[in-house]
């Protein structure tokens, strides 16, 4: 084997003011030709900035103060920008994380590819060369994608765009920065093996990042683990995954959502929420040519029972948030009934659904959109409670009880929200839901936005507040780990559509429908368990 | 508000600018005590050249003084740029903040009904409301109102039509909070910057519209202006440059430091662009 890249103790400075004085601190890591090198580490742990480091691609703020970066036998850390540019693309290349904005908008995806070749002298290979890559990432009618502008491919046929290009000079090293997160898991699963398999026929480096230990465990050879800018623990996949040493490693190796459903009470039936018949439809255009007609939610019934978590999962655009928001009538649905308690709220007025509002409560995905960012978090919780008439004192009272619930600081009720951290606000989130003492409760993407270890905490908490208060729960996610960990039962969804509706263990050990089939096959690394770890706390 | 302050000390054209407002805020409080006495009284020599006859900006075709009117004329030009400012941000932030939050129809027909006063001429709207009016200061200031809070509902709409779908507005939506509170409770508060820094910019063009006003004759004629004393000094420019050539520059300036404080404004409450933008560490 090779070596190809070596990264010795690599010391790079954060701007004064920063959280941290280091972004990256005496990290030392190397690569060889043909294997797969994940470099794993939750958002903040400057793992991106080792990888800009080497592509010569770090911000003008940020300065390398010690350390050596040698690319196959020379140093690359004091090169020119004229020298650094001959070996980008030809000899290392990287794929971004977004695939919705690495491609110019205004370019043909072929001529983006042949421009890759012109600027290192091979534009008379372009014509040639550009199908034959759009194959080699298996792309169908390579010609014809050729000629297409970005917006018309999807996210997964952009990221297969965007590896051709790094590809095109058949780079010995390739970095791949988050190059799945933004995908659904079944495009992921695509791009992963798509990788995987170019990367041994080519025999190239890859340095692989990634926040994701199921990914880990699908595509790497050896793994380092980074927090707070520094490698704690570096290894083979195998070794790293199983017998994890270092202690942050083991708390997130812990954090993964097992996927093992936990000890749950028998739901008797008795039904709280019903769902019959409820379509809602999107229409664009009008005016002058057709209507486009999106039907975003149809065939979409369930029974949900006291006490019960149900579990609605999917990909993007499968409809799952829609219908979730229909029932509290962020989205009126045109048909159907939604049958909370035996009546029908669909067709309330505004007025008539205040005393509903109580009873059923939402947490939203998004921690950083979700407050309102002028208003305290006192404010943020109490305001519900005060607007259904409870006195302010009591309002009060109650927050505070709630702010203890979700572990926060009765100092957080004076606080506005960009003071706390994205798992902090989720936990507001949840309190200020909570406030208004529902029975049911509707999660959309709770932990989606989070950390995986902060992720398993609020998960957590919300089973623990779950089975405290007896809420009953409806779980929209789209990693179907934490739904098999949460969830008694399962709803997939499929383009608007409930495909299979079923009991946790059956859905996941039997699944019926084909698409049940192709998501579970599709979540990274479902081979490995993660280990039992014990606390090392 | 410190972090308020420092992002918009750094903008060193928005300071010189606030200072500038200041100073003809003064001058406009103080017009009283600096020159006692009605502005359209004789106070010396017709036709006196600054600085002669004890008149520092000289005096006019009747004798009065210049420095005087220019003085008073502040008190006028900062007050309906003020008032008309507040009437046309009460009308364009209601019908936007309509428009944005219900959608649909609703936004249809206001964004229509906004679009008719848009194609309209606005200078010329502004001429046939005070003529029909007869000219008074009340009559301006509506003219003035009216012909400029178009743009103010349109930018109130792109807000509250971005903010309307963001989560926390959902959650208000959902905790069962009445239309109005969320409105004014929740997305008002943060739809606020951009409509701070227009109204700057729309009391500029405010005291513009009145000066091109008063300069036609359609000013209050109880009241001194500074429109009114470049359009009096019009006819004589050519022996008596001081009585056009002072209010002019009392009009740049002004206008000149509300679009800088403008400007300054959107740098310290858009701080991110500001900084995007380059120019100043």
């Amino acid at each position: 084997m090779t070596r190809l890249l070596t990264v010795d103790s690599l010391t790079v400075a954060l701007p004064q003011g920063a959280d941290r004085p280091h972004a990256v601190e005496e990290l030392s890591l190397h690569l060889d030709a043909g294997e797969i090198l994940c470099v794993v580490g939750e958002s903040g742990s400057g793992k991106s900035i080792t990888a800009n480091t080497v592509m010569g691609l770090l911000p003008k703020t940020l300065k390398v103060k010690a350390g050596t970066v040698t690319f196959e036998g020379e140093s690359i850390l004091g090169l020119s920008a004229e020298a650094l540019r001959s070996r980008r693309g030809r000899r290392m290349a990287m794929v971004f994380q977004e695939p919705m904005t690495a491609l110019n908008p205004l370019m043909r995806v072929g001529d983006q590819i042949a421009e890759a070749l012109q600027v290192h002298g091979k534009g008379s290979e372009a014509k040639a060369r550009v199908p034959e890559l759009l194959a080699a990432v298996n792309l169908p009618d390579p010609a014809s994608i050729a000629r297409m502008h970005p917006f018309r491919l999807s996210g997964g046929q952009r990221q297969r765009v965007m590896i051709a290009m790094a590809l095109a000079l058949e780079p010995a090293l390739l970095i791949a920065d988050e190059p799945t997160t933004a995908l659904d898991v079944t495009t992921q699963m695509q791009i992963l093996r798509l990788m995987r398999e170019i990367q041994e026929r080519k025999g190239m480096g890859v340095m692989f990042i990634t926040h994701d230990f199921g990914v880990v465990a699908e595509i790497a050879d050896r793994v380092a683990v980074m927090q707070h800018g520094r490698i704690v623990e570096q290894g083979p996949a195998s070794d790293i995954l199983n017998a994890p040493q270092h202690p942050y490693t083991r708390k997130l190796i812990a954090a993964v959502p097992h996927g093992a459903a936990l000890e749950k009470p028998a739901i008797r039936p008795s039904p709280v929420l019903v769902m019959k018949g409820v379509e809602k439809t999107y229409q664009r255009g009008g005016w002058f040519g057709p209507k486009a007609v999106v039907k975003a939610v149809h065939d979409a019934d369930f029974t949900l029972n006291k006490g019960e978590t149900l579990g609605l999962v999917g990909e993007s655009g499968s409809g799952k948030s829609t219908l979730a928001r229909c029932v509290v009538r962020l989205v009126e649905p045109e048909k159907g009934e939604i049958l909370f308690h035996g009546k029908d709220l669909r067709p309330l007025s505004r007025q008539g659904w205040l005393p509903y509002r109580k009873r059923i409560q939402m947490v939203f995905q998004d921690p950083y959109a979700s407050l309102n960012p002028r208003r305290k978090v006192g404010d943020a919780i109490t305001e519900g409670p005060i607007t259904h008439g409870v006195s302010p004192a009591e309002a009060r009272t109650r927050a505070l009880d709630l702010l203890r619930l979700v572990k926060l600081d009765p100092s957080a009720m004076e606080r506005y929200p960009h003071e706390f951290s994205g798992g902090q606000r989720q936990r507001i989130g949840l309190a200020r839901a909570l406030a208004m003492q529902p029975e049911l409760l509707i999660a959309d993407e709770p932990v989606s936005a989070l950390d995986v270890s902060v992720q398993a905490q609020v998960l957590d908490l919300l089973a623990e507040i779950r089975q405290r208060l007896g809420l009953t729960m409806l779980f929209i996610t789209h990693d179907l780990r934490v739904a098999a960990q949460i969830c008694d039962r399962i709803a997939v969804m499929q383009r608007g559509a409930i495909v299979e509706l079923g009991p946790t263990e059956q859905v996941f050990g039997a699944p019926q429908h084909p698409y049940t089939r192709a998501l579970l096959d599709s979540i990274p690394g479902r081979d490995w368990t993660p280990p039992v770890l014990a606390e090392t706390a | 508000m410190k972090d308020f302050w420092r992002n918009f000390s750094r903008n060193r054209g928005a300071v010189v600018g606030l200072v500038v407002l200041v100073a003809v805020l003064i001058l406009a409080v103080l017009a009283p005590v600096l020159y006692p006495g009605s502005p359209w009284d004789m106070a010396g020599m017709p036709f006196a050249p600054p600085g002669e006859e004890g008149m520092l900006l000289g005096t006019d075709s009747l004798g009065r003084d210049v420095a005087a009117g220019i003085a008073h004329g502040a008190r006028v030009s900062l007050l309906v740029g003020a008032v008309s400012t507040v009437a046309a941000l009460a009308i364009g932030v209601s019908l936007g903040a309509i428009a944005g939050y219900l959608g649909g129809l609703v936004d249809d027909l206001v964004m229509r009904f906004t679009e008719f006063f848009q194609t309209i001429p606005s200078f010329v709207l502004a001429i046939l409301l005070v003529a029909i009016f007869t000219p008074s200061i009340a009559s301006i200031v509506f003219a003035i109102a009216v012909v400029s809070w178009p743009p103010v509902a349109r930018v109130v709409r792109a807000e509250f039509l971005s903010l309307r779908s963001r989560e926390f507005v959902q959650a208000s939506e959902v905790l069962g909070k009445s239309r109005l509170s969320i409105v004014v409770g929740d997305i008002l508060p943060n739809a606020l910057s951009p409509i701070v820094v227009l109204s700057s910019l729309m009391v500029a063009s405010a005291i513009l519209l009145e000066s091109a006003l008063s300069f036609l004759g359609l000013g209050d004629p109880n009241m001194m202006s500074w429109g009114f004393l470049i359009g009096s000094g019009r006819s004589v420019i050519r022996m008596a440059w001081w009585m056009s050539v002072f209010p002019g520059i009392a009009i740049f300036l002004t206008v000149l430091s509300l679009n800088l404080v403008g400007e300054g404004l959107s740098d310290a409450l858009n701080p991110r662009l500001a900084r995007n933008r380059g120019g100043k560490p």
